[in-house]
């Protein structure tokens, strides 16, 4: 009885998994694997090796924008998960406000923040200073990154923190800890789990972001989010690379993601059970 | 025997309520002291205050002779069997018991002979690869007090540790932590809200009630000299009836006077006077003083309890005859059963 109601429930999901999800995948491996005529081709992928250098890119501001992530996420969710509880919603509420405005608008402000007349290079022009190229560079691009997904870093780590029992960290304190030992040896062991989600979410989206790249990082610093864009919706109109390359931005994804949970798996066996 | 902890005039306040209202407490060497009180009344927050978790708005600790008032938990030589355990999930069992010794540092041999020896102890060998959230109650209890005690504290703070344990595990827990206590020779503070365990384990016994101790004894003084009515009510089954001391040694209670062993009240002073349940003797109603109606009569394995209605009051007895309901008895007691104590206006019966 019980079986089958339950699968009669799960039945929509599965409705929607398969609509949403395995058709688009099923799709994607179809064009990347044919030519024009749906023909198969493996002429697709060989095509995609002529981009590694924007597939390096790609994953170097990713990760460079995770690693900032995780050095300002981890910090504050500690001090965050220690609040008092009205002052942390408080703050939560301050982390997700710009969210809350639309992403293009919050990436048109870093422009006019970081442009060569920019508020910046103004404030600077006070002191005498600049005007510096701050706009069109890798840097622009991390910044935007950072501060567009940060968010999912905080998120995930803060809700970690704050279930991490007060009284654990106080039998720590009791069998010889000072704060430093309190970090290494509790705190940053049971947050694992956040930071591994915090940095998925994080670095997957920054991975194959295509806007940002272009409006902060000017036309030199094309990301593989880019060039997918560009082989279905611009002048290079070519819907079979554009499906090889996401195949293989898929297929380095997984692979990055199989080794984060293989690092992960030695020493957290238990954590799976709290958390 | 020299104080090992002793405490200050301590008074602790949260949100303009005191909690702990100057509290002074010597902890002797090598004793088996235990803070009883019903919850809410400040044990757990005058461990904390020996512990080191909170400091106190007024008054001292001292330890050794020396001021620790402000020392941080982590300096301090006193380690703690929380509450709820509080073990490190992320770690197995043994790893949960080598955290003091890693923290400071130990080679690994040492660590692994001193980590062998508590599992011994607590007998718990053959478990240090199993994960600390597939033990049941009485096992995780057991790795918090070898995870306390690898340290060789001078002094170990259990706040009620038998608490979520069922009585038969309790009972044992309660024999073979006495048996690590005198074997270990090290004092412990343990916390209870039950009075059996607090009598039954402890070199001495601390009353607490809302935020003040009520009386410090061995378990026997507690008993037998309760200091006011809430500790006799505590201790044990009594009943409890107002009274006046007429002079040393003669008291009246419910219109008659009964001779009794106490003295040192005023003359005619209103007093509270605690009559055991096993103490009071069923005899005949011409031969008694106090006569009453017995109500119920319960079977209780060495005893029968009896309420019994005198007076206008509910007596209870404890009788190794029963007495059909309805029947007319009398009660009486010896003069030493009649215990006489100072009027506490509050936690009347
Ligand atoms: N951090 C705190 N903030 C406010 N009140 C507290 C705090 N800790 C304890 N109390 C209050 O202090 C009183 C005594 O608590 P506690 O020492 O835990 O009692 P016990 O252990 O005897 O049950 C309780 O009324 C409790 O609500
Ligand atoms: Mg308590």
């Amino acid at each position: 009885m019980k079986g089958i109601s339950s699968k009669a429930a799960a039945a929509p999901y599965l409705i929607w998994m398969a609509v949403f999800i395995v058709v688009p995948l099923i799709m994607v491996a179809y064009f990347a694997f044919t030519d024009e005529s749906g023909a198969f081709t493996l002429d697709n992928l060989a095509n995609v090796a002529q981009y590694s250098n924007i597939f390096i890119r790609s994953i170097w501001l990713a990760a460079i924008s995770t690693v900032i992530c995780l050095v300002i996420a981890y910090p504050l969710s500690y001090m965050l998960s220690g609040m008092k509880a009205h002052t942390q919603s408080t703050m939560l509420m301050i982390v997700m406000l710009p969210m809350w405005m639309n992403f293009l608008l919050r990436t048109y402000a870093w422009m006019a923040i970081l442009g060569n007349n920019g508020l910046l290079n103004t404030l600077l022009g006070f002191f005498g200073l600049g005007p510096y190229k701050l706009l069109n560079t890798q840097g622009a691009v991390v910044l935007g990154m950072v501060y567009n997904y940060i968010p999912f870093m905080i998120l995930p780590i803060y809700s970690v923190m704050v279930k991490i029992d007060k009284s654990v960290i106080e039998a720590a304190r009791d069998l010889g800890c000072n704060s430093v030992n309190v970090l290494f040896r509790v705190i940053l062991p049971l947050s694992f789990p956040g930071v591994a989600s915090g940095i998925t979410m994080v670095f997957v989206p920054a991975i194959s972001t295509f806007i940002i790249s272009r409006m902060l990082g000017g036309g030199g610093n094309l990301l593989v989010g880019d060039l997918i864009e560009m082989q279905f919706l611009g002048n290079s109109y070519n819907p079979n690379l554009g499906a090889a390359i996401s195949f293989v931005l898929m297929v380095i994804l997984l692979l990055i993601m199989t080794i984060m949970n293989q690092f992960g798996e030695d020493d957290t066996e238990n954590d799976r059970v709290l958390m | 025997m020299n104080n090992i902890v002793s405490l200050r005039d301590i008074t602790v306040e949260f949100d303009d309520e005191k909690i702990l209202d100057s509290i002074d407490l010597d902890i002797k060497d090598k004793e088996f002291i235990t803070l009883l009180g019903p919850s809410g009344c400040g044990k757990t927050t005058t461990l904390r205050i020996i512990g080191g978790f909170l400091t106190p708005n007024s008054g001292k600790v001292i330890f050794d002779g020396k001021e620790i008032t402000n020392v941080p938990p982590y300096k301090r030589n006193v380690n703690t069997v929380f509450q709820r355990y509080a073990l490190f999930p992320h770690l197995n069992v043994f790893d949960n018991i080598a955290f003091g010794l890693r923290v400071q540092k130990l080679p690994e041999k040492e660590i692994i002979r001193r980590v062998g020896e508590m599992l011994e102890l607590v007998n718990l060998m053959g478990y240090e690869k199993r994960s600390v959230n597939k033990l049941s109650g009485g096992q995780q209890q057991r790795v918090a007090i070898a995870r306390a005690l690898v340290n060789r504290p001078r002094l170990l703070l259990l706040d009620e540790p038998l608490g979520a344990l069922d009585l038969k595990l309790r009972k044992e827990m309660q024999i073979e932590l006495k048996r690590i206590q005198k074997s270990m020779e090290i004092t412990f503070v343990f916390v209870t809200h039950d009075q059996e365990e607090a009598l039954t384990m402890s070199d001495t016994v601390v009353v607490m009630k809302g935020g003040h101790i009520q009386q410090i004894g061995s378990p026997i003084d507690i008993y037998n000299e309760p200091v006011n009515s809430f500790v006799a009510d505590f201790i044990g089954e009594s009943n409890i009836v107002s009274g006046a001391m007429i002079r040393d040694r003669e008291v009246e209670i419910l219109g008659r006077r009964f001779e009794c062993v106490d003295g040192g009240f005023g003359a005619n002073e209103h007093v509270d006077v605690v009559i055991r349940p096993e103490d009071i003797k069923v005899s005949a109603p011409s031969e008694a003083k106090l006569t009453g109606i017995v109500e119920s009569t319960i079977f209780k394995g060495v005893h029968y309890e009896m309420i019994v209605d005198a007076c206008d009051g509910k007596w209870k007895i404890q009788s190794t005859k029963a007495v059909e309901p309805g029947q007319e008895i009398g009660m009486r007691f010896d003069p030493e059963d009649l215990h006489i104590m100072k009027k506490m206006e509050e936690h009347r019966r």
